[in-house]
């Protein structure tokens, strides 16, 4: 599904990811670890086509297309999907308004009819279930004065509408308490599908206790270091960054 | 990080096209012959002429107020201008059942049907063409109710008792430069009047048209509500595209009688001029209420998206105990626009109360000024005032400014102020853009909900025409 080859990308003019090969295919769930300042919300960012960001070598190619070469709306209509760490705040735009917006861009650039504002609320109320919300959090103007846990579960709700075929979770569990992380993680785990694939993008390992994930990458300094299975992420937690980049910094 | 927040295009002005129709025009420049031509043409009584031509004498002896708006242009030379001009056609004005196909034809352009058949429902239409009213809608429905509906010149004829009671009442000749020059030429307008008790039946609206090269427009609006009627009056506005800047200097006055309600609402879309600041309508605007009644209620609601240059205040005198005054605006300025404006809320009664709630919104390189005036006099005791003035930078050539003036004479008054200035960054239009609209689409987004608060002052029909406009002035603001 997604193929990353010799990544390299810069933002005001430090190269910040050094060179990132990664294969993530359909069904899958990787989890993208590493130390503060290693690249990971940066490779978050550049798969999602922010503009601050640019990539000066490689390729990605997503489901065969060059995702590189596609706008950041274009890649939001094919399927990606960034949970962002912090979340943008729209006064003014309720969040039905908003998301049935979203929703319906993407299914016009599949070519498929627009759905209005009541079929949508059917919808809606089986995917706030999921995030056990009421509908009154619809009503409120997107992340407008939400709490740092309503904004990353508003992030969730979103993804569970829009049905991304493949998710990227820029850093959703930092800064919640348990319960919330909870609800992120069935959230997640209500997406994992064969046709579907997920990108979690985390310093710490306690999402993964509720998202199992298929491969575990660790990056460090703009690279990845380590690849490994769910194990990895124990070890991590057990022995911290510092050991591996020790490791690699002995080994180069 | 550079930003594609930058360069600018402007989109294609929709109504820029030209009426070519026959007009019967004034000479030239200004002068008091052209003053007593204009009311010669228009029939009108001595007591008007007189009343221009102090008008006049008075404005000779004034100058354009350049000192104090934050608006740069050269200044205009009245002579280069014409005073008048009315399309020629071979039925007499006024009348639809036999108006002009190519004036019908226009306001078809325009989305404002005049016939029958396809008359907006609900609304009743006051149609002016360059210096003349081409005709009123709804009119015979409306007097069924006992509201009078029609242009000024009609008002001056049918009903002169009414227009010389009101008339300069609330804004008067004297007032500043523009409302004197307009007092002086004045051509046509709208007149309103809801007799007492009488909620208007239907939504009031006049379109103004500038066609004519080299000619300004010079309307006077008046609407009089009695006790304890009520109206919604909206206004809206397009001219050709030209090369030449053309003035705009209209005059508005509302008088609310006890317990009356005057909603008053402008949809402002003259042409602004190219990109580089060539042509435009310089609308130079004195509109002004008096809430000379006991708990009556005056509510302004504009939406300026056009205009080289806008220089207008909405503003009301609660001079009745308990009344209100309301003012809504939405001022968008891109490519090189200007505008200055704001209000003046001056209470004199006690317990009078004031909102006000502009949004201010730049791109480009338009520059885009907030002034207002909150005056308490020593007798309005508990008045009360909030102000909330938000601006909204798209861009980093554009500006936003904020000139609040507070007057309080009365120490149990209670004056609130809030401002706050935003800039559509780089993350918002992303975040939009991650979940799959595209910039155009989501930059409306964030202005609409910057702007809600005011969308949801307009009568239901026009606040969407209101949203779709937003999206055009801001077409091309962002790369």
């Amino acid at each position: 599904m997604l193929e990353i080859r010799g990544l390299r990308a810069s933002a005001g003019g430090k190269e910040i990811l050094k060179g990132i090969d990664l294969t993530v295919n359909a069904g899958e769930i990787h989890a993208v670890m590493g130390p503060n300042g290693s690249g990971k919300s940066t490779l978050a960012q550049v798969l999602a086509g922010h503009p601050a960001y640019e990539v000066t070598a490689g390729e990605v190619l997503y489901e065969g297309n060059d995702l590189l070469d596609m706008d950041p709306e274009v890649r939001a209509q094919a399927g990606i999907f960034l949970a962002f760490q912090y979340p943008v705040e729209i006064p003014g735009i309720s969040n039905a308004y908003f998301l049935r917006a979203a929703y319906n861009e993407i299914r016009k650039s599949k070519g498929l009819e627009e759905v209005d504002s009541m079929d949508f609320l059917d919808l809606l109320e089986q995917k706030l279930q999921l995030v056990e919300w009421g509908p009154e959090i619809m009503s409120r103007a997107v992340n407008s004065g939400f709490s740092g846990g309503e904004k990353k579960r508003n992030e969730i709700l979103q993804m569970a509408v829009l049905e991304p075929r493949l998710a990227i979770l820029d850093e959703t569990d930092s800064g919640l308490d348990i319960d919330a992380l909870r609800i992120v993680a069935s959230g997640v785990n209500a997406l994992r599908k064969p046709d579907n694939a997920i990108i979690i993008v985390t310093h710490y390992q306690r999402l993964l206790n509720y998202i199992v994930p298929d491969r575990v990458h660790v990056l460090s300094a703009g690279r990845i270091v380590r690849s490994g299975g769910k194990d990895l992420a124990l070890e991590l937690e057990a022995r911290g960054y510092e050991w591996l980049e020790q490791e690699v910094g002995a080994a180069s | 990080m550079s930003s594609p927040v930058e360069s600018l295009v402007n989109k294609e002005y929709k109504y820029g096209f030209v009426t070519d129709i026959e007009a019967d025009e004034a000479p030239m420049g200004l002068s008091e012959d052209i003053v007593r031509l204009i009311s010669a043409k228009k029939g009108e009584p001595e007591w008007l002429l007189d009343w221009r031509l102090k008008a006049y004498r008075g404005w000779l002896k004034m100058s354009e107020p350049h000192n104090w708006p934050n608006i740069k242009y050269e200044p205009v030379n009245y002579q280069a201008l014409r005073y008048y001009s009315a399309p020629k056609t071979k039925t007499p004005l006024g009348s639809l059942d036999d108006v002009d196909p190519k004036l019908l034809e226009t306001y078809q352009k325009l989305g404002i049907p005049l016939t029958e058949q396809k008359l907006l429902a609900g609304v009743a239409v006051d149609a002016i063409f360059d210096s003349v009213s081409v005709g009123t809608t709804y009119k015979a429905k409306l007097a069924e109710a006992g509201v009078i509906f029609c242009s000024f010149g009609e008002a001056v004829r049918e009903h002169p008792e009414l227009v010389r009671k009101y008339l300069g009442s609330v804004v008067p000749a004297s007032d500043n430069f523009f409302a004197a020059l307009n007092a002086a030429v004045f051509s046509d307008g709208s007149f309103v009047f809801v007799p007492k008790g009488v909620r208007c039946p239907m939504e009031l609206s006049t379109y103004f048209r500038i066609n004519a090269a080299d000619t300004g427009q010079f309307e006077r609006t008046l609407i009089v509500a009695e006790e304890g009627a009520s109206v919604s009056y909206l206004e809206g506005c397009t001219a050709p595209k030209r090369d030449e800047n053309q003035l705009h200097a209209a005059v508005v006055e509302l008088v609310a009688l006890d317990d009356a309600t005057i909603k008053y609402s402008t949809v402002q879309n003259w042409y602004a001029g190219d990109a580089q600041g060539k042509g435009g309508i310089y609308n130079f605007v004195t509109k002004r209420g008096k809430c000379i009644g006991v708990s009556s209620k005056i509510s302004w609601t504009q939406v300026e998206t056009g205009s080289a240059i806008t220089w207008k205040y909405p503003s009301v005198i609660l001079q009745g105990d308990n009344s209100v005054g309301e003012f809504y605006s939405v001022a968008v300025v891109n490519g090189m626009q200007q505008a200055d404006t704001g209000t003046k809320m001056i209470h004199l009664g006690k317990n009078t109360r004031s909102t006000i709630v502009s949004k201010g919104i730049s791109a480009g390189q338009g520059q885009n000024s907030y002034r207002g005036l909150v005056k308490v006099l020593p007798k309005a005791a508990g008045a009360r005032n909030y102000t909330q003035c938000d601006s909204m930078l798209i861009g980093n050539r554009c500006g936003a400014h904020t000139f609040p003036y507070i007057d309080v004479q009365n120490s149990t008054a209670s004056v609130e102020h809030e401002a706050s200035t935003s800039k559509i960054g780089e993350d918002q239009i992303f975040y939009l853009k991650q979940r799959g609209l595209n910039t155009e689409n989501a930059i409306s987004m964030i202005v609409n909900g910057f702007c809600k608060e005011v969308f949801k002052e307009l009568p239901m029909e026009f606040a969407v025409e209101a949203q779709k406009l937003l999206g055009v002035s801001l077409e091309g603001s962002v790369g």
